[in-house]
């Protein structure tokens, strides 16, 4: 089971989920604010809405696209932080 | 870093249309590249199909395996295409930077999109689309014991509450906007969607008990930051449920963005234009699947088998292909026809429901607009991350906008990646 950290913290997560279903199984449904603040989550879940994006190792992903990884660092777009 | 590759044939897709088409046309001996952002092979309908498990998939992958023509790198999308000629150039993007893929032929099997219309509280974390919460739970998400509403319109909304059931869900019900003879007569009929008319009756065991509320639809979601309940309209009468979730999605529109790329043309439904042997407009461009109607997995198989053949010269083997063809392009278009969106639906925005998820712009601010561009001009709808790809469907239900908005390139690309010399 790799281990990845999410927000600084340490879960294990099963092989071949998603780096989404990692942190919506680590209880975070709201991964980022829009422009006016609202909350987001994941929509589409299969890569067109972006409304997932997150950091990965320093790198902005769709995280419904991208398998969690050993050791993968992740970071939320909330607090009123965004991409643009 | 970017690579230079080259193809006999590209696909674009790699679901049960991309998949048949691929091992088709490998038949000929050409070299084929089949191309996918996800990081395995089966498409929406058959995400996370593996070789080794007793899957309808399983054997198409297994014999497209034994195909060393057939080139499969994973997570690559197309990000934007260059044309001289019959020489097309798809620049790939993937994990490791962009891929210059020089190919004679391309096949489009890019399958279709949920389509989501906008009411009060779709934003909320915690509403998802229908087929995306059953993506997010083949991609591990756990649901066992969450409350669900799944709601929405189309055969598709059965298979998601059956799927969601087995994971562990309390399915509470399932919303269906077409009225109750739409329902009844394609509803389960229309099970074979997934592949092989039998599929219906394991259909309606595994949702048994589950409520069908045909004439229903979503009017409000509501909670504190994320959803804790719906509240559903049938027959003008509101009926409010407490859910972690609400798998809503309004049908599947075709996803053309690479097709438009390639300037092919489109039906007036908004689908790719083929001839009996699967080409597109565009001479070497041919096209399979949802891309050119959606109607399911038997004729995305048949669909890919077709192009595949055609794009790679074995025009012999498909003698029998047009009365096939023009039987799932029937049921395609009753499909069509039984679960059409009703026009309350139009009105179920309020003034400050957000329509462009991107740029947050409301719809007071897009209902007065005179159009796709001007709305973009305007309020910037549609010019945010996500290119138009959740409001310009959404746009043309409720404004009935022609969307005109795709542009390379068609996945947002790090910096780096366009900077690092060839
Ligand atoms: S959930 Fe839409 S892109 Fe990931």
């Amino acid at each position: 089971m790799p281990e990845l950290w999410i927000e600084g913290r340490a879960v294990r997560v099963p092989d071949g989920s998603s780096v989404l279903a990692a942190l919506q199984n680590a209880g975070i449904r709201t991964l980022r604010q829009s422009l006016s603040g609202e909350p987001r989550g994941a929509l589409c879940g299969m890569g067109s809405c972006l409304e997932c994006r997150a950091l990965v190792d320093g790198r902005v992903v769709r995280t419904c696209l991208t398998p969690v990884r050993d050791g993968q660092h992740i970071t939320l777009f909330a607090e009123g932080v965004h991409d643009r | 870093m970017t690579v230079e590759a080259h193809t006999d044939i590209a696909v674009v897709g790699a679901g049960p249309a991309g998949l048949s088409a691929a091992l088709n046309a490998a038949r000929s001996g050409q070299t084929v590249t089949l191309i996918d952002a996800q990081p395995g092979r089966g498409g929406q309908i058959w995400r996370g199909a593996k070789v080794d498990t007793p899957h309808p998939a399983a054997t198409l992958l297994h014999a497209l395996d034994a195909c060393p023509n057939v080139r499969w790198p994973g997570q690559t999308e197309i990000a934007w295409v260059e044309a001289s000629g019959d020489d097309r150039t798809l620049i790939l993007h993937g994990p490791d930077g962009l891929t210059r893929l020089h190919t004679g032929r391309v096949i489009l099997a890019t399958g279709a999109v949920e389509r989501f219309l906008p009411f009060p509280g779709w934003t909320l974390p915690g509403v998802t689309g229908a087929g995306a919460l059953q993506a997010m739970v083949k991609a591990g998400l756990d649901v066992r014991g969450a409350r669900v509403v799944v709601a929405g319109s189309g055969p598709l909304l059965l298979a998601v509450a059956a799927g969601l059931r087995q994971a562990g869900a309390r399915v509470l019900g399932i919303a269906e906007q077409a009225p109750l003879a739409s329902a009844a007569r394609f509803g389960l009929a229309a099970a074979r969607l997934g592949g092989k008319a039998r599929e219906s009756a394991g259909l309606a065991w595994a949702l048994r008990g589950v409520g069908y509320w045909p004439g229903t639809y979503p009017v409000l979601a509501e909670g504190n930051g994320t959803l804790e309940r719906v509240t559903l309209r049938r027959a003008g009468r509101n009926t409010t449920l407490d859910c972690e979730w609400l798998a809503v999605g309004f049908g599947l529109v075709p996803e053309t963005r690479v097709a438009a790329l390639l300037g092919c043309a489109l039906t007036d439904s908004g689908a790719v234009q083929v001839d009996a042997w699967g080409q597109t407009s565009v001479r070497g461009v041919y096209a399979a699947g949802e891309i050119t109607g959606v109607g399911g997995v038997d004729k995305a198989l048949h669909e890919g088998t077709v192009a595949g053949c055609a794009a790679s010269g074995q025009i012999e083997r498909l003698r029998d292909a047009a009365a096939t063809s023009a039987r799932h392009s029937a049921f395609q278009a009753a499909l069509d026809r039984a679960f059409t969106l009703r026009p309350e639906l139009r009105e179920l925005p309020a003034p400050h429901t957000v329509i462009c998820r991107c740029e947050d712009v409301t719809h007071a601010q897009l209902r007065t607009q005179a159009g796709w561009t001007d709305a973009k001009l305007q309020t910037r709808c549609g010019m945010g991350a996500c290119q138009g790809r959740v409001c310009g469907p959404a746009t043309e239900a409720l404004y009935g906008w022609r969307f005109s908005g795709v542009r390379p390139p068609l996945t947002p690309l790090p910096i780096s990646d366009l900077l690092t010399p060839p």
